[in-house]
């Protein structure tokens, strides 16, 4: 029996502990706004917090999240105000919105560690996230907007 | 009367041809007398066009107003495009407008093939009226409901008010009433003028489904669910037209999870958009379901593609473009007795491999076969051709097919074919009709995507002594789309030669376009801009490549080479094809591509001083009525490595509905292009392919995508001259502009893409 947080509920787990997180999340929890886009850590759409280090849910075993707190997408804030959220609405990041989720974490999570992220930061976190739409012009600029600063 | 023909002129000029005023598409009830349908545009596509406003809007007592959106969402912003046109002529407050998105149902909706960069060109004008109706059986309601003429009642911004009178009331209170009123001819519609517009042209309008993409709770093909769904997942022949020839689930079965192993028939080939077949494990979750798979024992049989090999089929087209001419597909004046006498010759050939089209999302549909009735939720651009397909594997009639189109995870022509949606109701119906969701892995959506084709295009011009072409010679050879319809076709169809080869609009007096022999050995298909990417790569870089030739700046040789403004009709120059649009209606303008290259160079600062191993480069190309100019600027390290500081990007796809998304489109043709310039690859050996997931085809990132990308709109916002498209003519010029931008950086002329290695010492 597994036991972990998500996005502040309890959770427990019978099944094969080799279950990436990912599957557990969205086929047994049907918290779908955590992505499928690899399933070897190369796109980032699977992106979520583990104890808030960002984490690629798609090759975490159950067992590597026993006892963890895991927040996704869905529960980034219970409003859609992360200064991150405002930010893609505002500048209408999106395009299909598949990759949004895990690029999004990705970001919570560098600005939490850097408030202020450089272009440079940016570059260097934010590209373990694929977007095939390329948004990515805008997801910098969203970054900078949620850290307060001045785009260019 | 006048009334009549002040409509039927702005009808003319929009986009529907004359005579689709009285078209009938055999709505029920529809009061306009039956016409057969034109040969263009709308008119032409399956299906035709609907402007009845029953279909697409809806109106809550409350005041809710739902559009019903019938193209799919793939990230082009179609949702919120549409819906901005309805409620726009509707008069409507935005924020109480949702949208619906439709099933697959073309009989009612019109068309619903979303490709071609098709939705707002056909249907800008039908969706305008549609509101527009919607707005004057408000009118009417009002009216009868106070004794008065119709003519004193204004509808604005969701009320109705009486002039003259201090009455009024909400669009929500008069909905029933309106909805018993008669739908008004289109003839008698007043539809707003430009100044009136509230939200078509808007920069400002966010994104439709925003709060739900900052909230994960959006719904794409993959993320559909229904009480007690199966997953699945299959293994599929390696090579195109192999087949199971014995399998061992013993170890599979034995997964904790897994329900039942089921053979899947290969189908003959050429195969259209038929599943592949295979082995599918059939399980309680999707883990369970690759674990199953992965201890599957399976040999496969044949496969009469299995020497396939991308290094010997380019040289078996490179084979093909010198010895051998092809059938002659536009001929003007005489290149081949003019590129003998020239002053100076000069001949390159350019190669393209096959691409992935590779969305985020990688196919997944559930269905469900319930009373003989077949229900899927599927991330499908095609949703009739589902709907069709689907009823013709099941042994039911269309009607008993229900395809609801979920979010798509980007498409770019994969999810036009409904191949995985075919596989689950396969599956629903082996598991006596139990909903089954299909995944593909990203490994199955590389090794069995319909690929972009591979092809290899010579060029050879003939200079007189100033450096002007005087003759044009260019074979194309690359296997066709054709090949997914047909056995074994050679040559590429009117379409794709129609993609920047027939129409190729250069001021040459001689000019031959010749087609080799071709033969497909891998599922070819649609990807984003099509035939455009290897003719634009082509073109643009050998007018590079002439300028350099001639001792010219690249800029003012291309708009030389372009020559003066002109319309040009297309089927002069050999191109039967012109996007399905009537050519009258859409000459190509190479007035409007000059302004483009104008616009981008300018704004790029072309000309000026660039530090070492740094360099601008140009291309412009016309694609889906749509001019765009594409100015890149990269720097080349030492080491070989590119980096794009900035692009800067001009279109003229026409009058805007929605600015912000036409922006958005063209900065992810920028990301898109720069991959297939730079990194992007599928190769086969043994007929296999030989990359299995973003390590090994590579896509742009954040690190290697320009850093900044900058979309000039250019033109004039007449919305009474036809539209152009916007998800796909981005593309073409941007590898091109790559290109030439590292030959200026680096003196390197890169011919077969992507770049990969080539530049390292």
């Amino acid at each position: 029996m597994i036991e972990l947080t998500v996005n502040g509920q309890s959770q427990r787990f019978d099944g094969d502990p080799d279950m990436p997180l990912l599957w557990f999340l969205r086929d047994e929890l049907g918290l779908t706004g955590t992505k499928f886009g690899c399933g070897a850590a190369l796109c980032g759409a699977c992106m979520v917090h583990i104890d808030g280090t960002p984490s690629f849910s798609c090759i975490t075993p159950l067992s590597v999240a026993e006892g963890a707190e895991v927040t996704t997408i869905e529960g980034l804030s219970p409003d859609g105000a992360h200064p991150v959220q405002v930010a893609w609405r505002e500048l209408n990041v999106a395009q299909c919105g598949y990759c949004q989720s895990g690029q999004m974490m990705q970001a919570a999570a560098l600005l939490a560690e850097t408030p202020q992220p450089t272009d440079e930061d940016i570059d260097a976190v934010m590209s373990q996230n694929l977007c095939r739409c390329g948004t990515y012009p805008r997801i910098r600029a969203a970054i900078k907007r949620a850290s307060g600063q001045e785009e260019g | 009367m006048e009334h009549l023909r002040n409509v039927s002129r702005r009808a003319v000029l929009m986009g529907m041809g004359a005579g689709a005023l009285v078209l009938s598409i055999g709505l029920p009830g529809a009061a306009q007398e039956p016409e057969p349908p034109l040969e263009f545009g709308a008119d032409a596509m399956p299906h035709g066009w609907r402007d009845d406003p029953t279909i697409f809007v809806a109106i809550d007592p409350d005041g809710t107003v739902t559009v019903t959106v019938h193209r799919s969402e793939m990230g082009q912003g179609v949702r919120v495009s549409m819906a901005m046109v309805v409620a726009d002529e509707l008069e409507a407050d935005w924020n109480r407008v949702q949208v619906a998105q439709a099933p697959g149902d073309e009989p009612r909706f019109g068309n619903q093939d979303t490709d071609g960069s098709r939705s707002l060109r056909h249907f800008f004008q039908p969706m305008r009226r549609a509101g527009a109706a919607a707005r004057q059986m408000l009118r009417e309601a009002a009216a009868a409901e106070w004794g008065v003429p119709v003519e004193e009642i204004e509808a604005q911004n969701h009320m109705l008010r009486h002039v003259g009178s201090d009455r009024s009331v909400g669009y929500g209170e008069m909905a029933a009433r309106a909805a018993e009123a008669e739908i008004p001819h289109r003839q008698s519609l007043t539809l707003k003028t430009p100044e009136q517009f509230r939200y078509i042209g808007r920069d400002d309008i966010g994104l439709i489904d925003n709060p739900d993409i900052v909230m994960g709770t959006t719904r794409y093909g993959i993320d559909a669910k229904a009480d007690g769904m199966l997953y699945a997942v299959i293994a599929r022949p390696p090579v195109l037209g192999g087949r199971v020839a014995s399998h061992d689930d013993t170890a599979a079965l034995e997964v904790p999870g897994v329900r039942r192993v089921v053979v899947l028939e290969a189908p003959a080939l050429p195969s259209e958009f038929q599943p592949l077949g295979g082995v599918a494990v059939i399980a309680d979750n999707t883990w369970a379901a690759m674990r199953g798979r992965a201890a599957l024992q399976i040999e496969w049989e044949g496969g009469e593609h299995g020497s396939y090999d991308s290094e010997a089929f380019r040289a078996e087209l490179e084979r093909a473009a010198r010895e051998g001419e092809g059938i002659e597909v536009r001929n003007q004046g005489d290149a081949p007795a003019a590129l003998k006498s020239a002053a100076t010759r000069v001949e390159a050939e350019y190669y393209i491999p096959h691409l992935a089209q590779a969305p985020m999302e990688p196919p997944a549909a559930l269905a469900q076969i319930r009373d003989g009735k077949c229900e899927v939720w599927a991330c499908v651009q095609a949703p009739q051709v589902t709907r069709v397909r689907l009823a013709e594997k099941l042994g039911l009639t269309p009607e008993d097919v229900t395809v609801n189109v979920t979010l798509l995870g980007g498409g770019f022509g994969r999810k036009s074919k409904p191949d995985f949606v075919l596989e689950a109701a396969v599956l629903s119906r082996e598991m006596d009709g139990a909903p089954v969701k299909v995944t593909w892995t990203r490994e199955d959506d590389l090794h069995h995507s319909f690929f972009h084709t591979v092809s290899l295009e010579r060029l050879e011009a003939g200079l007189d002594e100033s450096g002007h072409p005087v003759a044009w010679l260019h074979r194309t050879a690359a296997p066709t789309i054709g090949s997914i319809f047909a056995p074994d076709p050679q040559q590429k169809l009117p379409f794709e030669l129609g993609m920047g080869l027939t129409n190729m609009p250069l001021d040459v007096p001689n000019v031959r376009a010749e087609n080799p022999q071709a033969q497909a050995h891998a599922r070819i298909g649609w990807y984003r801009s099509v035939s455009n990417i290897p003719h634009a790569f082509a073109i643009q870089s050998f007018i590079a490549e002439l300028a350099h030739e001639a001792g010219r700046d690249p800029r003012d040789y291309l708009l030389e080479v372009i020559g003066p403004a002109r319309h040009i009709n297309p089927i002069e120059m050999g191109d039967v094809w012109n996007y399905g649009e009537d050519p009258a209606r859409y000459p190509l303008d190479t007035g409007r591509l000059r302004r483009v290259i104008e616009v981008a160079t300018e704004a790029a600062g072309w000309g000026r001083q660039m530090p070492a191993r740094s360099g601008l480069g140009l291309a412009a190309h016309y694609s889906f009525l749509t001019h765009v100019a594409v100015v890149a600027e990269v720097e080349v390290s030492e080491a070989g490595d590119v980096r794009i500081p900035r692009v800067d990007i001009a279109v003229d796809c026409g009058a805007h509905v929605n600015p912000d998304r036409i922006r958005s489109q063209m900065e992810g043709a920028v990301v898109m292009g720069t991959g297939q310039a730079l990194m992007s690859q599928i190769t086969f050996a043994d007929g296999r392919v030989q990359q299995d997931n973003f390590d090994s085809y590579l896509v742009p990132r954040m690190e290697t995508a320009p850093r900044q990308i900058r979309v000039h709109l250019v033109g004039a916002q007449d919305y009474d001259r036809p539209l152009g498209g916007v998800g796909e003519p981005g593309l073409p010029p941007v590898p091109p502009a790559i290109i030439n931008a590292i030959f200026a950086a680096t003196g390197q002329r890169i011919r077969h893409l992507p770049v990969g290695d080539q530049l390292r010492a």
